[in-house]
């Protein structure tokens, strides 16, 4: 579904990603952990081409979206992108934070958009909150609501941020609980997280980066029962207590 | 009581006292003759210039904000040619405006380029204009870096176009942003096109001066003058204060 290759980025000298080579399949959920400034949440962002990569190609579903001349605005209506600080624009309601992009992008019709947001809504059970601002809801809320938000886009595909990094930790489960049922929905999910309970129960695929290389992949099992790399042996003991 | 009767009462006084000398002052800058019809002339044009002013500002300081911030938001090694020789324009214009002052700037426009201009009037309004577009630019330009860049990001990752971005996201929470200190800009403005008169603007103080130049009596006609400055800024404050508690509709909690 998404094919890497060779994905390369650094910001001036520093070099964040170096060469990357990676394919996400359909349905897969892959789950990326790492110390920070290993270059996880750049190697997302550089998927739906918030980082522009260095080097490298990244292709979605057949189309070259590192290639100067694909649409990328296209692309982005099918990757779904959740941000640590959930980003809801603090100046609209939830309702219109949901509805602005399907309907300014055509993708549905104003009543349809409504319908649809009303529908997501009462999914993660927040339907009462539609003519809200999101300065009057909790960090959860907020996030739930950014998921939606992302949601009704139709995606193929959602990207996490570390999506409950800046929540209070009584808030961490109520998000984790929405992603937990986008993943059993089939959901093709790529996400950067510190919640290793999380990798372990839906990951399908774990990915331990350091310093801008994948050091270790296979299964969460695996990942965490039998760590082979040193660096990531050291990460887990540092992180599991 | 008459205030014709009662001045020409304390006029025919050979001594009059404080009060009635501070009426028959009073008379002169502003009932005599209907003077006071002349201070609303000058009032007229003094909306009219600021309007005007106000408005080319705005689509100066607009234009310059927007070409300086897309120059600088482009990614390193993918800049356009263009774009830098335009910004390097708009960096020149904003030095040039903001490093002199607006009454010489004024008079290089009404003495020197249209020199042989008869509307000076409109000469001061367009100096106004350019000068206010240059402070307009770096208050728009200072919103618009402010804002949290994940604001724009999450617009893009959504799908949605860079023009529907900053239309919907970008652009009413920089202007929710902005709007103190331009309101700030806009008083500034409006009390700057008292300097008109120096090249000949027939706004307040140049009504005031002719007035004075017949009694001999400044204190009158410039408090006169300074009364209707602080009413339009009142009235202006007023207005800044209540858009701004309903732009604060969404920050409630």
């Amino acid at each position: 579904m998404i094919d890497v290759k060779n994905l390369t980025k650094s910001f001036g000298s520093n070099l964040v990603l170096d060469g990357i080579d990676q394919h996400i399949y359909p349905g897969e959920k892959v789950v990326i952990i790492g110390p920070s400034g290993s270059g996880k949440s750049t190697f997302l962002r550089c998927l739906n081409l918030l980082e522009t990569p260095t080097a490298g190609t990244i292709t979605f579903e057949g189309t070259e979206i590192t290639n100067p001349k694909a649409d990328i605005d296209s692309i982005r209506r099918q990757m779904g992108m959740v941000f640590q600080h959930f980003n809801l624009f603090p100046n609209m309601t939830i309702r219109k934070n949901i509805t602005l992009a399907p309907v300014r992008t055509k993708l549905m019709t104003p009543a349809e958009a409504d319908k649809t947001a009303i529908a997501l809504l009462r999914r993660v059970g927040l339907e009462e909150k539609a003519d809200a601002y999101p300065a009057q809801l909790s960090g959860g809320q907020k996030q739930r609501i950014a998921i939606v938000r992302a949601l009704a886009m139709k995606p193929k595909v959602m990207l996490f941020d570390e999506p409950t990094s800046a929540l209070d930790p009584e808030m961490v489960g109520e998000v984790l609980e929405v992603m937990k049922e986008l993943a059993q929905d089939g959901m093709t999910m790529v996400v950067v997280t510190h919640e290793m309970g999380f990798a372990r129960e839906v990951g399908s695929r774990v990915l331990f980066m350091d310093e801008g290389h994948v050091m270790e992949e296979g299964k969460p099992e695996d990942i965490f029962s039998r760590p082979q790399n040193p660096r990531l042996q050291e990460f887990l003991s540092k992180v599991l207590h | 009581m008459d205030p014709t009767k009662l001045y020409e009462a304390f006029s025919a006084l050979d001594h009059p006292g404080f009060w009635q000398d501070a009426y028959i002052k009073f008379y002169k800058a502003w009932f005599y003759e209907d003077r006071w019809v002349n201070y609303f002339k000058g009032l007229g044009t003094t909306i009219q210039v600021t309007v005007i002013a106000l408005i080319l500002g705005v689509l100066l300081g607009v234009l310059v904000a927007v070409i300086r911030t897309a120059h600088d938001q482009q990614r390193p090694g993918n800049r356009n040619p263009l774009l830098g020789l335009i910004n390097a324009v708009c960096k020149v214009y904003v030095t040039i405006i903001r490093g002199t002052p607006m009454m010489v700037q004024l008079m290089i426009m009404g003495f020197v380029i249209f020199a042989s201009s008869r509307n000076k009037t409109m000469v001061g309004a367009l100096s106004l204009g350019i000068n206010s577009g240059a402070y307009v630019a770096e208050i728009i330009r200072g919103g618009l870096m402010s804002l949290d860049p994940g604001q724009a990001e999450a617009g893009r990752s959504l799908g949605l176009n860079y023009l529907d971005t900053m239309r919907f996201i970008v652009i009413p929470q920089a202007f929710k942003a902005i709007l103190p200190s331009l309101g700030n800009e806009f008083i500034v403005l409006l009390k700057d096109t008292s300097l008109i008169s120096v090249v000949g603007g027939k706004e307040i103080v140049y009504f005031a001066q002719a007035i004075i130049t017949k009694t001999y009596e400044p204190m009158y006609p410039y408090i006169i003058t300074a009364i209707m400055y602080l009413i339009m800024v009142l009235i202006f404050s007023w207005l800044q204060g209540k858009l701004e508690r309903r732009l604060r509709q969404s920050d409630r909690r």
